[in-house]
């Protein structure tokens, strides 16, 4: 260690210890984006008015996300000797009664607790990282996420934070190369290039200049894994990219983040003042004579920005256009011509972690071929939504039924979908699969940046693809006509499927455009555009059939081809159905069964879910002979 | 419309007029204006040095900026994947039907603006809605009212 950093080190204990002396209780409350929503903030409010008034001594520390979506807003208290204690779904008014019973009067309230982290808990709740949603997760890349207070560079280097830093500065930069070589890591942004190799060749070309580019413009619909880490852990990143800086030669990086992140820039910005301050960024870092400066650039809402060309054309001021192929990598020629080093959030915040512990370490964790480990952002039908890090290799259905907690209301599993709108979705026979970035493309789908949702019978599998083809569409750049004019092609076709049109013949044709799409996109985005179709149509092929030859949408979700009735044995008149419909299609009086005049209708499945279930008198029918019978019918 | 050019003239004072600053100059016009009007287009191009239809070929290319006028209250309905297989399209078509408008316009009073956004992050509370910065989580369409109700800007 240098004598410099060992100061720091030295200085950042003894504020931890100023903050935690022994006698104080320090209460952690969750307040990333997705806890503020649900209220963090005036839970936070709440605590502070409620100690203030009972005079009670406690460190209040706004963390990052520990993953538990489904149970937000946590407040987890500590107090001095006794286990962490958890507390979900706190409201400002749980919140008052947690302080009065825990913390003033020792009572540790069972009925509000979520359970208990570490051992020697209470007897009547549950330990938590041991149970199932923590006993199959190891945390990485997230190790930090919801521990420690973000915006609290102190907390980050007494964690073990910036060593890997202060071990990398004064070694030769082939040294540094060689480790992330042996430790197998693979770019987390999605396709899994290897990070070694992409440093490497970026060290190689001779400029006055380089860049390090921080990919944050995570576009998937249903994904929110690198906003976590930047606003769980904003110092991980920093770090990482610092040390990409040193290893490439470069003295300047930015982070490209959707401007959707507010939270996240924030403390993003934050964290840079504070790493500047104690010399860890900025110039002469550590004295070891090297310069490094990090800006932020915030994107304006293109998904295919996300594709490397297309975000270096964004930071220079342009449309974010990518670059066809034939072109120089960006590794040699990429920001304002000069070479560049481009990798995920999740890439660099796990740099500084292998170079502190070693390429073994990190090779010891995950499969051969994929060492390390899996950020998901777990979604969909599922019990227990949530951010969650599982090592590579483990089985896909283990994550569903064990760390998620299986699907909501016990419904049917059908299918899970991963990679977003360039992925696939998987059906039940291949939750046997192992999770890492080969295996899933072998099968159809892919890892990509972390999104993993989960489908239940209920959800329409040609609905699920028509949904991601319009996505892709709208955000096709239109440079090329393959991905410009193929994606409108093949969602006119899923419309036509999803809208009682569909022909014989049109599976085919969704396969063959599909095909030219992929053999002909300039880019990844229209590469990968066909996948969520050709896999939904590979294994859920079935559902396309009946949509096509009896106009039936089994999962009974595709508007078009429903019809919503009314069982005059089962309803019993209660006007429920006929107060709520928007457009006065249904006609009853008490006692008299009601009927809904199909003319009118227009679907929007109010009725249904008014019509209380122990009644269940609104059905939904499907098919050539229910659709025939309700256009039939007039009044 | 002293008062666009003000505001205008106000966000563009830090910055120097290089091309790569094109982007952030947009963004900070309509920070402070709320959307980019054609002249804040012109004084970008001019202060650069490049042609008005460059500047707008950018903008137009991102869906962050608009170009006309916002409502108070802007209601967006997330329709990532999680709310989308969890209901969100029929929230929207909720929301459209009490409002009067499609995604992606204003309501004649200028009270709210309708918008469709792809994953707020808050996949647990799906399907969501966020009214500026409130978040109503697992909204069902019959609650639409609601929704606009409680958002209602006048109240």
């Amino acid at each position: 260690m240098t004598q410099k950093f060992d100061a720091i080190v030295k200085e950042a204990e003894e504020a931890m210890e100023k903050k935690q002396t022994n006698d104080t209780t320090e209460i952690y409350v969750g307040c990333a984006t997705c806890g503020n929503a649900t209220g963090a903030q005036s839970v936070v409010q709440a605590l502070e008015k409620k100690l203030d008034q009972e005079k009670l001594a406690a460190e209040i520390k706004e963390v990052g996300c520990i993953g538990m979506c489904f149970a937000e807003v946590l407040v987890d208290v500590i107090k001095p000797g006794r286990p962490r204690i958890s507390y979900h779904g706190v409201t400002p008014e749980l919140a008052e009664e947690i302080v009065d019973s825990y913390i003033k009067n020792d009572d540790h309230r069972p009925d509000l607790a979520l359970g208990y982290f570490g051992e020697g808990g209470p007897e009547d709740i549950r330990q938590i990282d041991t149970g199932d949603v923590f006993k199959n997760q190891q945390r990485v890349i997230l190790k930090n996420c919801g521990v420690i207070d973000p915006e609290d560079i102190n907390e980050y280097i007494a964690q073990g934070g910036y060593r890997g830093l202060d071990e990398t500065l004064g070694r030769k930069q082939e040294e540094i190369i060689d480790i992330l070589k042996e430790s197998g890591l693979r770019g987390r942004g999605g396709a899994g290039f290897p990070a070694g190799r992409k440093w490497e060749s970026c060290l190689k070309p001779e400029a006055d200049q380089k860049y390090v580019i921080c990919n944050a413009d995570e576009g998937d619909p249903g994904a929110f894994m690198d906003r976590s880490v930047l606003e769980g852990d904003p110092h991980s990143v920093i770090e990482g990219m610092t040390i990409a800086g040193y290893t490439i030669g470069s003295s300047k990086g930015y982070f490209y983040v959707r401007a959707e992140y507010p939270l996240a820039i924030r403390r993003l910005r934050k964290a840079i003042a504070q790493a500047k301050e104690k010399n860890l960024l900025g110039e002469n870092i550590l004295g070891s004579g090297f310069d490094f400066d990090l800006e932020i650039f915030q994107g304006a809402g293109a998904f295919v920005c996300g594709e490397s060309t297309a975000l270096i054309m964004s930071i220079e001021g342009n449309r974010g256009w990518p670059k066809p192929l034939p072109r120089p990598r960006t590794t040699e020629e990429g920001l304002w011509g000069k070479p560049t080093l481009l990798n995920n959030v999740k890439t660099f915040s796990v740099v500084p972690q292998i170079l502190s512990k070693g390429a073994d370490w990190f090779k010891s964790i995950g499969t051969e071929g994929s060492p390390g480990t899996a950020v998901f952002a777990l979604t969909g039908t599922i019990n227990r939504s949530g951010l969650i890090e599982v090592p590579m290799g483990i089985e896909l259905g283990k994550i569903i039924y064990e760390v998620g907690g299986g699907i909501i209301d016990d419904k049917k599993f059908k299918a899970v979908q991963t990679g977003g709108p360039s992925g696939g979705c998987l059906p039940e026979d291949k939750l046997h699969l192992s999770v890492d970035f080969d295996t899933l493309v072998e099968a159809g789908s892919m890892m990509g940046s972390g999104g993993m949702v989960v489908i239940d019978e209920t959800t329409c599998m040609v609905d699920v693809a028509r949904y991601f083809l319009d996505f892709t569409f709208e955000e096709s750049c239109g440079q090329c006509v393959p991905c410009r004019q193929g994606t409108q092609q093949m969602l006119e076709v899923l419309n036509d499927i999803c809208e009682g049109r569909g022909r014989e013949g049109d599976i085919e044709h969704l396969l063959e455009i599909g095909d030219s799409i992929i053999k002909g996109s300039i880019c990844g985005l229209g590469q990968t555009a066909p996948n969520p179709v050709l896999s939904t149509v590979q294994y859920f092929r079935d559902e396309y059939e009946a949509h096509i030859k009896d106009h039936a949408c089994p999962a009974l979700v595709c508007k078009d081809l429903l019809v919503y009735h009314i069982d005059e044995e089962k309803c019993t008149a209660c006007g429920r159905c006929r107060k709520a419909c928007p457009v006065e299609a249904i006609s009853g009086e008490k006692k008299v069964p009601h009927k809904i005049d199909q003319s009118k209708c227009t679907k929007c499945g109010i009725c249904f879910q008014e019509c209380p279930e122990r009644f269940s008198a609104v059905e939904r029918l499907t098919g050539k002979e229910n659709l025939a019978w309700a256009s039939g019918k007039e009044g | 419309m002293q008062e666009l050019q003000d505001l205008t003239s106000k966000a563009l004072a830090a910055f120097e007029g290089k091309r790569s600053e094109v982007i952030p100059m947009l963004q900070a016009v309509q920070n402070e204006v709320g959307y980019l009007p054609e002249e804040a287009i012109r004084d970008i191009a001019e202060m650069i040095g490049i042609p008005e239809s460059n500047v707008y070929g950018t903008a137009t290319f991102y869906s962050q900026f608009y170009f006309s006028p916002r409502g108070e209250r802007t209601v967006k309905v997330c329709l990532g994947t999680a709310c989308h297989v969890r209901g969100g399209m029929q929230v929207m078509e909720a929301l459209e039907r009490e409002m009067g408008i499609d995604a992606g316009e204003t309501t004649e009073d200028y009270k709210f603006s309708l918008e469709r956004v792809n994953c707020v992050g808050s996949c647990a509370l799906a399907p969501v809605v966020m009214v500026d910065d409130d978040v109503f989580g697992r909204v069902v369409p019959k609650q639409a009212k609601e929704v606009l109700e409680q958002s209602d800007p006048e109240v």
